[in-house]
């Protein structure tokens, strides 16, 4: 697994959870379904913007303190989730929960009275919770938005990476901008590992599908391994196709005529 | 295959009357046009609207009342979106948990999914109830016909949405699933998942959208105000190919092709076989019970497609009504020009089709089917009635508004 040394060294942390994680997923043949695009929602209480404003328990300098925000990640893949949580604990945020299960969201959401919350793209749910940001009392009216509309450039690399962010209107862009920064480059950085794990893993089965190709030629052809690889590849050369798609057809059709290897 | 001059990029959810664009590249209308659609499943209509605004996507499948709501400001990061054509017509309908219409039946309800008696017989189950949580409904979008005509019907038979029941949010796939655990009493969504949820055993069709409003708009084309005004060609193109789709998709000939097309891993990714009831308007109402609906779900005729500024007007009198937006000459300006029936005429014109003459028109107002004034070929429209027998008139919006929200007391 040499793409994993390949990896930013600032990933080590989580590493560990990511690898055992994957040999988990693996096992259940599910790994395609590891996300590409994901969203960070970040958005805060009117509560605590409230707070801020009136200096209850922060520094007057709101981008000082780093006690103050709540962070709420909810991400069904929770590897990425804890990749996250590794990143704002480096960055100093030490009040950082995760929500892995949609079941009782809003009950949830109320206990944790989040300050930011982290929303993946995927999520099926993302109406319901932008619903609930706008309606509910559980997290105070929000004016939910990104953190500065006119930062086009930022909001783009986001939703490119799958963040954004929900914050309300006066909050400081400082506090928040470090949060969505973070999120961006992690979410990246775990979309570019998936991806990279996707191809590994597919370049194994193409090594397998080409053995039993080569099986089937060695026993129907009374070839040797090395002229029935040849075989294999001069017949992908002249049909201008993939080594691996001429043996998958090979085995697909020997399946159906009953004589695999 | 024409060669290819405009690459357009539309987002879709996975629902039955993304028909329209998903046969528009299968069917190959959009390369006739010379157009390379790329088409991308989205699992959030937040999803659609975020890719929208930084220009991932030209156009997108979008619930009707969305591009309205996008341009009062009523989302996060909405990107000026306007309608250049609508999508379809109906497709809709409210199911509703096998304990509920049980007890829906021992009021009256009788399974021919007419809403006045439904909604009744739903009235008593509702004040049966006094003093037990609320009966708990899902729509798919607070921004939605779902939600609207789910509101209309309750409230014209006596039911306060805001009070006499709950009504949240939850994505479609999600909803009989929903239904089954009984986390749900009811949703109301579009296609399939109401067959979904009948044919997996966990619910009862009690009304549909075509009933409660007959005719009545669901989904647009919603395209970024930018990109249009700046690729008004592409655009055309792209009309035209979707209009032809629409043409296709009305076809009952077409239809297990339609169904087959949709059921792909890629598209709605669900059997065949739940997508053609709406197709057929030959509703599987219950485990035992198919029930015929005219116009459930109309693709093309009767100007489906039309992006009519009476719809918006009509979907924006009830984000007044339900406190989403407050009312102003303003906001109801915004919504006028959201709609572009202007961009719809100009690209459509050379095909020599049917377009209406007006661009609003008094809604419910057509008890049967009736020729009304067009250009390049004949057009039918209607009949288009609201359930309980009201106008809707776009020229006296403050008067219906004002109406709507003596209603409630409010």
């Amino acid at each position: 697994m040499s793409f994993i040394a390949a990896s930013p060294s600032w990933l080590s942390v989580s590493l560990q959870l990511f690898l055992i994680a994957t040999v988990v997923v693996a096992s259940q043949h599910k790994i395609a379904a590891t996300a590409m695009t994901i969203t960070v929602t970040c958005l805060i209480p009117r509560r605590c913007l409230f707070a801020l404003h009136n200096g209850a328990g922060q520094s007057k300098y709101g981008g000082m303190s780093r006690t103050a925000l709540r962070i709420l990640i909810i991400d069904e893949n929770r590897i990425r989730a804890a990749i996250i949580e590794a990143g704002l604990h480096e960055a100093g945020h030490t009040a950082v929960t995760l929500i892995h299960e949609m079941t009782g969201i809003a009950r949830r959401i109320a206990e944790v009275s989040p300050d930011v919350i982290v929303i993946d793209l995927e999520n099926p749910n993302r109406d319901m919770l932008e619903n609930m940001f706008q309606l509910s009392r559980a997290v105070k009216r929000p004016v939910a938005m990104f953190v500065d509309r006119s930062d086009s450039a930022s909001i783009e690399a986001a939703v490119e990476a799958g963040v954004s962010a929900y914050v309300v209107d006066g909050l400081r862009k400082e506090r928040i901008k470090p949060i969505l920064d973070m999120a961006i480059s992690r979410f990246n950085a775990f979309s570019r590992m998936a991806r990279e794990l996707e191809e590994a893993r597919s370049e194994l089965e193409d090594r397998k599908v080409i053995d039993r190709a080569k099986g089937i030629l060695m026993k129907s052809r009374k070839l040797s391994e090395a002229d029935a690889y040849a075989l294999l590849r001069k017949t992908a050369m002249n049909q201008n196709r993939k080594l691996a798609e001429i043996a998958r057809s090979l085995v697909t059709a020997a399946g159906l005529l009953g004589d695999d290897a | 295959m024409t060669e290819t001059r405009f690459e357009i990029s539309a987002g879709f959810l996975p629902l039955l009357d993304s028909s329209l664009l998903v046969v528009a590249r299968e069917k190959g209308f959009a390369g006739d046009e010379g157009v390379a659609l790329h088409l991308a499943r989205e699992t959030s209509w937040a999803n659609v609207r975020d890719r929208i605004a930084v220009g991932h996507f030209q156009v997108a499948h979008m619930l009707a009342p969305m591009p309205i709501a996008c341009n009062l400001g009523l989302t996060p990061l909405a990107a000026t979106t306007v309608v250049p054509m609508a999508l379809g017509l109906g497709g809709n309908a409210v199911t509703v948990s096998n304990r509920l219409w049980a007890e829906l039946t021992t009021h009256g309800a009788a399974g021919d999914l007419a809403p006045r008696a439904t909604g009744e017989a739903l009235k008593a189950v509702v004040a049966q109830r006094a003093g037990k949580p609320p009966l708990r409904f899902a729509v798919v979008h607070p921004h939605s016909g779902h939600n609207y005509e789910l509101r209309y019907w309750l409230a014209a038979c006596g039911i306060d949405p805001d009070r006499d029941i709950e009504i949240v949010i939850l994505p479609p796939p999600l909803m009989a699933d929903a239904l089954g655990s009984g986390a749900l009493d009811g949703f109301c969504a579009g296609e399939p998942w109401n067959t979904a949820a009948v044919l997996l055993g966990h619910g009862r069709i009690a009304t549909v959208k075509a009933k409660i409003w007959r005719s009545s708009p669901e989904k647009v084309l919603g395209a970024d105000a930018r990109w249009a005004e700046a690729n008004p060609e592409a655009l055309a193109a792209l009309l035209r190919a979707l209009y032809r789709s629409a043409q296709w998709c009305a076809e009952p000939v077409n239809h297990p092709e339609l169904a087959a097309i949709l059921s792909a891993p890629g598209y709605v990714d669900r059997p065949a076989e739940w997508m053609l009831p709406a197709l057929s308007g030959i509703l599987r109402a219950g485990p035992e019970t198919t029930v015929g609906v005219e116009d459930f779900f109309v693709p093309q005729a009767k100007a489906a497609t039309f992006p009519w500024k009476s719809h918006a007007l009509w979907f924006y009198s009830q984000m007044v009504r339900w406190s989403q937006v407050a009312h102003s000459a303003e906001n109801a300006a915004v919504v006028r020009e959201t709609y572009r029936p202007d961009l719809y005429r100009a690209a459509l014109k050379p095909l020599g089709v049917a377009l209406p003459g007006a661009n609003a028109k008094v809604e419910g107002a057509l008890a049967a089917a009736t020729p009304v004034g067009s250009a390049g070929a004949s057009l039918t429209l209607g009949p288009d009635g609201f359930f309980d027998g009201s106008l809707f008139d776009p020229d006296e919006l403050d008067s219906y508004i004002a109406g709507q929200r003596d209603a409630f007391a409010r």
